[in-house]
């Protein structure tokens, strides 16, 4: 039966995109804490106008989306669509290679393309303008990709809570990307653009990296604590909650921007309420853990999985807090919400590709991780790292909001942020520094000596 | 067939959710806010060169040898050159991830910046794509009109910290000659931050409207 199941993925492209997806995020936290430096007076590579610190920026944050967390997921569709459904992705050979090839391309021109000034004026979509369409037609054939097995496996069958949140996903992208850097670019200039482009930056997340990894939390958490998930009420709920006020949101990245008013109404509500279903999917997990809380401490991919569940909870919750208006009014604008960024985006979706990556490597590999040491300490070095960074860029956002509002020169706030922006340095040298163990712990487990069945059945140890 | 349930099914998933929650968020989030702003005109970079503000003559007469060799005679097209190019170079260097473009109604901004931003004030070729902005690094732009000289901003960009003591700003080398006179990024840039806000300059509110 293993085996059977095993037959049907492909472990070539799985280990492909793992391995560009941990490259990107290498070269994106470099990224990051390069520019960091920038705020702390020691930017090394000042005055010269490709690794202007801006362009840096955007290479920081368009790698981390298109370079490690698409990769990331591709890597987890290719393992958890097949063993959902039981049956192939639509092509290996041709399309999955392709698919595979041409995102690294894509990948690649977009940095080339950042960093000599092709940029697009769309956050999150900098994306120069003549890559678009590639993505877009990507974007479509990694819908077919997957959705072939899918459907397959839907005609009889009822779909599982996973294969909810990937068809969902997967269709939401196109209709998301082609808006978000069509729409604004060409069509719909200023204010309505604004409300065009928030809706695209909040989609990016909500609609695409939020579903994906919803749904293969759903599929890798069942199947690493060997049980059902806790309720499928609360996934019901979970799901159409998600769903439905997830796309409601756009607006809330302009808030007391000339937007008209009923606009970001609907946003502050929708952001409030959609909370209530995060709680119902975040219960939902943790319910699952229950009884079996011992393989938080014995099981790193639990360990990154479950960490990054409650980071998501804090997050949320932040977001039902800071898009009322009244909070608005301070944190808007402040690194704030840079925190929280980098909260969701890494602290949450970064920490479950590294959990499957951890559970997926060394399972693919037939071999025990390496170093569990290094393990270990990749994990502290990294959530810790996180943690503080929240915590200081939370703090200095609020320092910064409130200098704003008390009418102090601009320039205070930039003076009064540098401490707090050296932590930030600090905190990113920790996440890099655990990100290069947790990678060298994978180069090592990838060059072990593969136990195969037949040993490993003859030492009692489990393959 | 007939025991799944219909929320478990694909077509469900792919239609409802996946076509018809999307288009309602879309509709009030961004169709919404299209048609309720749809009917103030867009204005051309035409329409925009009709007012130019006196800091581009200014321009003109402090750097006129680079002006002339850059942006040729002084008149509408080369200020529509100007805004072009300034745009641009405000785009590829990411300005925008720092700077924001708009004021905001609260937090005493109208009397750190000026007149609150309003819709029709982005109506124009200049806002396409619309650089609002997410994140003040740096101060709001969309006021800047006037605020400083011609050679402060100059100065500025060549290197921020020699008139903002404690600036985190970059150093923009490339928008200088190697004399270190602006070339045509330098000129076009400086022209864009003193076109920013130059129609709400107006004390007169009836007036500036027009």
């Amino acid at each position: 039966m293993a085996e059977e199941k095993t037959s049907i993925i492909n472990y070539s492209l799985i280990k492909f995109h793992i391995g560009f997806a941990m490259l990107y995020l290498l070269i994106v936290l470099l990224g990051g804490l390069l520019y960091s430096l920038q705020f702390i007076g020691l930017y090394p590579l000042s005055n010269i106008e490709v690794f202007s610190p801006g362009r840096i920026r955007m290479l920081h944050t368009n790698g981390a989306v298109y370079g490690f967390i698409i990769n990331g997921f591709m890597a987890g569709l290719y393992w958890a669509v097949p063993r959902l459904t039981g049956y192939r992705v639509w092509n290996e050979k041709i399309i999955g290679w392709f698919l595979a090839i041409a995102l690294q391309v894509a990948v690649l021109a977009t940095a080339g393309g950042l960093l000599l000034g092709f940029a697009q004026a769309i956050e999150w979509g900098e994306t120069p303008i003549f890559i678009d369409p590639a993505i877009v037609a990507w974007l479509f054939v990694s819908l077919g990709q997957f959705i072939v097995p899918i459907y397959k496996y839907a005609k009889d069958k009822p779909l599982y809570a996973a294969n909810w949140y990937i068809t969902a996903g997967l269709i939401w992208v196109i209709m998301v990307y082609i808006m978000g850097n069509y729409v604004p670019q060409f069509f719909i200039p200023g204010v309505a653009g604004a409300a065009v482009t928030g809706t695209w930056i909040h989609d990016a997340v909500g609609l695409y990296v939020t579903p994906i990894g919803w749904g293969l939390m759903y599929y890798f958490v069942p199947v690493l604590l060997k049980k059902p998930i806790w309720s499928h009420s609360l996934s019901l709920m979970g799901f159409w909650g998600l769903a439905f006020f997830y796309p409601l949101q756009g607006v809330h990245h302009y808030l007391w921007s000339p937007i008209p008013m009923y606009a970001q109404y609907a946003a502050v509500f929708s952001t409030v309420v959609l909370e209530l279903a995060v709680i119902t999917v975040i219960v939902n997990f943790l319910m699952t853990l229950r009884g079996n809380a011992e393989a938080m401490r014995t099981s790193i991919p639990i360990r990154w999985m479950f960490v990054g569940t409650i980071n998501y909870a804090i997050t949320c919750l932040q977001c039902a807090f800071q898009v009322l208006l009244t909070t608005q009014k301070v944190i808007h604008f402040t690194d704030w919400v840079v925190g929280h960024a980098h909260l969701i985006m890494f602290g949450t979706f970064g920490f479950w590709i590294l959990g499957f990556f951890a559970y997926l490597w060394p399972k693919m590999r037939k071999a025990e991780a390496y170093s569990r040491s290094l393990d270990e300490w990749a994990f502290w070095l990294v959530s810790l790292g996180t943690a503080i960074m929240w915590v200081d860029l939370l703090s200095a956002g609020l320092m910064q909001g409130f200098n704003w509002w008390g009418l102090s020169p601009f320039i205070d706030s930039v003076n009064f942020s540098v401490p707090f922006w050296i932590v930030r340095t600090i905190t990113g040298v920790m996440i890099a520094t655990g990100i290069i163990l947790f990678t060298y712990n994978m180069y090592m487990t990838g060059r072990k000596e593969p136990v195969s069945a037949l040993q490993a059945q003859a030492s009692g140890g489990k393959a | 067939m007939s025991k799944i349930a219909a929320s478990e099914k694909f077509a469900t998933i792919a239609l409802i959710v996946g076509i018809v929650f999307f288009a309602f968020g879309t509709f009030w989030q961004a169709v919404a806010p299209y048609l309720s702003l749809k009917n103030i005109p867009v204005k051309s970079m035409d329409k925009i060169a009709e007012n130019i503000p006196p800091e581009f003559y200014m321009l003109a007469e402090d750097y006129p040898d680079e002006f002339r060799k850059h942006l040729g005679e002084l008149g509408k097209a080369s200020f529509i050159e100007a805004l072009t190019t300034g745009k641009k170079a405000y785009i590829a260097e990411a300005c925008w991830h720092c700077h924001s473009q708009f004021v905001r109604p609260v937090s005493k901004e109208e009397e750190r910046y000026g007149k609150v931003s309003y819709p029709s004030e982005y109506a124009n070729v200049m806002q396409l794509p619309q650089l609002l902005g997410t994140r003040r690094v740096g101060p709001d732009l969309i006021r800047e009109s006037g605020v400083h000289s011609n050679d402060w901003h100059i100065a500025h960009f060549k290197n921020p910290p020699s008139v903002t003591p404690g600036s985190v700003m970059p150093s923009y080398g490339w928008f200088f000659d190697k004399d270190g006179r602006p070339n045509k990024k330098g000129l076009s840039i400086v022209a864009y931050m003193q076109w920013l806000g130059s129609w709400a300059k107006n004390p007169l509110y009836e007036l500036s409207k027009k």
